[in-house]
C-alpha cells in the first residue's frame, strides 16, 4: 500500500519536473532546462553565455574550420599554416564549449531528478555558495591550464597535424599552399631508401644511446654510492662534495668544454694525452662515427652519474643496518647482502626518478647537437652519423626547412615516448590518492 | 690472506678509485679555468698553464662596449627569475587543486599532465614559433618566460601532488572546522608545510632557462636580448677556436655561483626529489 502512495507521488512529481524534459530543453539552448527546473538566474545566464559565446566565435570558428578542412585554396592569398592554427584553436575551443554543454545538460536532467525527490531548490545565496565550493578547483586551476593549453597542447597538435601535410621549403606559404597529404610522409620514410636508411641507422643509434648512456650512468652512481657509504671510508662529505661536482657545473658549459678538449687538431686529449702518450697524429675523435659515440656514452656519464650518486647516498642512508646484522648472523656474503638487500631497496625507492633518465636521454638534445652538431657527416643518409632522432628533427626543421618530415619523425618519438609513459603509470600509486572534498 | 691486510687492500682499492675519478672530474674543470686565463683568443696556442697569464677576458666581458655580457646576465636573471616566480605559483595552485579536491576531469587531467611531461618542448619548435609570431612575443623575453612556465606545468604539477598528498589531511579539516574557506586553508596551512618542495620547484625552474640555449635560440633573434646561455653559445658557435679562451671566462662566471649554491642545496634537492617522486 504506502508504495503504491509513493508510486503515486513520483508520477504527480514528474508531471512536474520531468529529467527528460528537462534534458531536452536544455539539449536545445543551454539554459531552458534550468527555467524549467525554476532556477531562473542560472538559466538566464546560461542562455546569455551561450549567446555571446556564438555571437563572439561563430565568424573566428567558421573560418578555423574551414581552413583546417582545406586549408585554403587560393595560393598567395590564403596562409595555410595560419590556417591550420587558427583551426586548431577552433577545434580546442569546440572542445571547451562541448564540455561545458555536456555539463549544462547533465545538470538540468540532475536538478530535475533533485527536484522530484522532494529536495527544495537552493535559494540564490546558497546557489552561489555551493557554486563557489564546486567551481574552487576549477577557479584554481584554469591559469595554469590556460597556458598549458598554449604552450605545450596546441603546439603538440599543430605537430601532430604537420606529420599529415606536405609542409617544406617548396610548398611554403604565403606562395605556396599546403595540403593534406595523409599518411604519404610516414610512407617516405619506410620506403625511400635514403631516408629509409637514414631512420633506420637514426634510430638504431638513439636506441643504444640510450640504454647505454643511462645505464653506464646508473651503474657508476650506484657502485661510487655504495663505496662512499662503505664504513671504513673517511672524508664522507669532501668525497661527496668532488663525486657530485659535475652536477653542480652547468651542463652546457661542460658540453662545450668537452667539445674542445676533444678537438682533433687542437685539443687537450689529442695534444696533451694521446699524442705524447700513444703516438701518431691523435684519434679522429669529431670526424670518425665511431670514436665519437664513444666519447659521447662517456661524456654523458660524466654528466649523468652525480645526480644518481646523489639520489642513491640519499636512499642508501635510510637503509637499516638491522637488515645486514640479520643477514650476517645468517651467514650472508657481501655479494648476496648487496644483492638481496642493497639493491632491491635502492630501486623500489627511485625507480620513476630511473625511468625518467631513460626519458631524458632519449631526448638529449644538447649533448648531441652541442658536442658535435649531430656530426660527422655520413655518406648516404641525410643525418649526421650520431643524430639522435630529435636532433635529427631539429636540423630537419631549421636547416633543411623539411617541416612535414620532421613532424612525422617528431610523432613517431612520441609514440615510442608513450611505451615509456606506460611502464610509468603502472609503478605509480598517485591514483589512489583521492581529494576528498 | 689476513682479514686485516685483506680489508687494508679493499680500502686502497676504493680510494684508488676516488682518486681516479677525482682526476676525471676535475682535469675538464681545471682546463677551462687555465683557458680563461690564458692571454690569446686561439686554442691552438693555449695551454692548461698559461706562461703569461691574464684577466684580459674577463676585462673584456665587462669593460668592452662590444660585449654585451652584463645585459645576457641582465636578461637571464629576469628570465629565472620570473620563471622561477610564476612556476612556483601556477604549480602550486594546480597541485593544491588535484591534492585535495574531487571534480570532473581529474583523474583524466592526472593522467594528461603524466603523458605530457614526457614529450619535450623540443617536438613542438615549429608550432611554438608560429604562435609566439602570431601574438606578437617573438624576440622577447615575456614570450620566452610564458613558455618555460607553460611547459613545466605537467611534471612539477606531479612533484608537488606527490608532496603535498604527504601532509595529512586532517590539518585542512581542523582549520575548516574552525571556519577557514578553500584559500585560507591553502594559504595558511598546505602553503607554510609545502615549502620544501616549491623550493625544488623554484631552484629548477631558475636553473632550466638559465642554461637552455635552445629555445632562446628560437625565440630570441637580437643580441640585447640574448640570454646568457645563448651569448656565450655564440661566441664559440660561429668561428670555434677563435672565441674559446673568452667562452670559458664567461661561463666560468656563470658556472662558479651556480655551483655553490647546487653543492649546498643538493641535499635537499635529493630529499624533495624522493618524497615527491616516489609517492607520486
Amino acid at each position: 500500500m504506502p508504495q503504491h502512495q509513493e508510486q503515486k507521488q513520483l508520477t504527480n512529481n514528474q508531471k512536474k519536473f520531468n529529467p527528460n524534459v528537462a534534458m531536452v530543453l536544455s539539449i536545445l539552448l543551454a539554459g531552458l532546462g534550468q527555467i524549467y527546473n525554476k532556477r531562473y538566474m542560472k538559466g538566464i545566464s546560461f542562455i546569455i553565455l551561450e549567446i555571446a559565446f556564438i555571437l563572439a566565435t561563430f565568424d573566428f570558428l567558421w573560418l578555423g574550420l574551414w581552413g583546417i578542412m582545406t586549408l585554403g585554396t587560393i595560393p598567395g592569398v590564403d596562409h595555410s599554416i595560419y590556417l591550420l592554427v587558427y583551426g586548431i584553436v577552433s577545434l580546442i575551443i569546440i572542445a571547451f564549449a562541448v564540455t561545458l554543454y555536456v555539463f549544462n545538460v547533465r545538470d538540468a536532467h540532475k536538478q530535475a531528478i533533485l527536484l522530484n525527490n522532494g529536495k527544495q531548490p537552493p535559494s540564490f545565496k546558497q546557489a552561489i555558495r555551493n557554486g563557489y565550493d564546486k567551481a574552487f578547483p576549477y577557479i584554481m586551476t584554469a591559469p595554469g591550464l590556460v597556458l598549458l593549453i598554449f604552450t605545450v597542447v596546441f603546439p603538440l597538435l599543430f605537430a601532430v597535424a604537420l606529420a599529415f601535410t606536405n609542409y617544406d621549403l617548396y610548398n611554403s606559404p604565403p606562395r605556396n599552399l599546403v595540403e593534406w597529404i595523409g599518411f604519404n610522409n610516414f610512407k617516405d620514410l619506410a620506403t625511400i631508401p635514403i631516408w629509409q636508411d637514414t631512420f633506420i641507422s637514426v634510430f638504431s643509434w638513439t636506441i643504444i644511446w640510450t640504454l647505454v648512456a643511462t645505464s653506464f650512468q646508473i651503474v657508476v652512481g650506484l657502485v661510487l654510492a655504495v663505496l662512499v657509504n662503505d664504513k671504513r671510508v673517511k672524508f664522507k662529505k669532501t668525497i661527496r662534495t668532488i663525486l657530485i661536482l659535475p652536477w653542480a657545473v652547468p651542463g652546457f658549459v661542460s658540453i662545450l668544454i668537452f667539445a674542445a678538449m676533444f678537438n682533433d687538431e687542437f685539443g687537450a686529449i689529442n695534444r696533451d694525452i694521446i699524442i705524447p702518450l700513444i703516438g701518431g697524429d691523435g684519434l679522429p675523435w669529431l670526424t670518425d662515427p665511431t670514436y665519437t659515440k664513444i666519447v659521447l656514452i662517456m661524456i654523458q656519464t660524466w654528466l649523468g652519474y652525480p645526480f644518481v650518486f646523489a639520489l642513491f647516498s640519499g636512499v642508501l642512508q635510510s637503509v637499516s643496518s638491522e637488515w645486514y646484522e640479520a643477514a650476517e648472523v645468517d651467514g650472508a656474503t657481501r655479494w648476496q647482502k648487496f644483492r638481496n638487500i642493497t639493491l632491491p631497496h635502492v630501486l623500489f625507492a627511485t625507480a620513476p626518478l630511473l625511468i625518467i633518465q631513460y626519458t631524458t636521454n632519449f631526448n638529449n638534445f644538447n649533448i648531441i647537437y652541442l658536442f658535435n652538431e649531430g656530426g660527422p657527416a655520413v655518406q648516404g643518409q641525410n643525418a649526421g652519423g650520431t643524430d639522435i632522432l630529435i636532433s635529427w628533427v631539429y636540423k630537419l626543421t631549421f636547416d633543411t626547412n623539411n617541416y612535414s618530415m620532421a613532424a612525422a619523425i617528431s610523432l613517431i618519438i612520441g609514440l615510442i615516448v608513450s611505451i615509456f609513459a606506460f611502464f610509468q603509470f603502472r609503478r605509480t600509486n598517485s591514483f589512489k590518492e583521492e581529494g576528498n572534498i | 690472506m689476513s682479514p686485516k691486510l685483506r680489508s687494508a687492500l679493499e680500502l686502497t682499492g676504493i680510494y684508488a678509485i676516488f682518486a681516479f675519478m677525482t682526476v676525471i672530474i676535475l682535469y675538464p674543470i681545471v682546463w677551462a679555468i687555465g683557458m680563461s686565463l690564458n692571454p690569446g683568443q686561439s686554442l691552438y696556442s693555449s695551454s692548461i698553464i698559461p706562461e703569461n697569464w691574464s684577466l684580459e677576458h674577463y676585462k673584456w666581458l665587462f669593460t668592452d662596449p662590444r660585449s654585451n655580457y652584463v645585459t645576457w646576465y641582465k636578461n637571464s636573471m629576469i628570465v629565472s627569475g620570473c620563471a622561477a616566480l610564476f612556476s612556483v605559483i601556477i604549480t602550486s595552485v594546480v597541485a593544491f587543486s588535484f591534492s585535495r579536491y574531487k571534480f570532473a576531469g581529474r583523474t583524466s587531467a592526472l593522467y594528461t599532465f603524466l603523458i605530457l611531461q614526457m614529450f619535450p618542448v623540443m617536438m613542438a619548435m615549429v608550432a611554438l614559433y608560429i604562435f609566439l609570431h602570431l601574438v606578437g612575443l617573438l624576440d622577447s623575453l615575456t614570450g620566452l618566460i610564458l613558455i618555460y612556465v607553460g611547459s613545466q606545468i605537467p611534471f612539477n604539477a606531479w612533484l608537488v601532488k606527490g608532496y603535498l598528498d604527504t601532509i595529512p589531511r586532517e590539518l585542512d579539516e581542523a582549520a575548516r572546522i574552525d571556519g577557514a574557506g578553500h584559500f585560507t586553508v591553502f594559504w595558511r596551512i598546505v602553503l607554510p608545510l609545502a615549502k620544501p618542495i616549491l623550493a625544488v620547484v623554484a631552484l629548477f625552474n631558475f636553473m632550466t632557462p638559465l642554461f637552455d640555449f635552445i629555445l632562446p635560440s628560437i625565440v630570441l633573434n637580437s643580441p640585447e636580448n640574448y640570454t646568457i646561455a645563448l651569448g656565450l653559445f655564440n661566441f664559440i658557435n660561429d668561428q670555434f677556436s677563435n672565441n674559446f679562451t673568452r667562452f670559458t671566462a664567461g661561463a666560468i662566471l656563470i658556472a662558479i655561483p651556480v655551483a655553490v649554491v647546487y653543492l649546498f642545496l643538493q641535499r635537499y634537492l635529493i630529499s624533495g626529489l624522493t618524497a615527491g617522486g616516489t609517492k607520486g
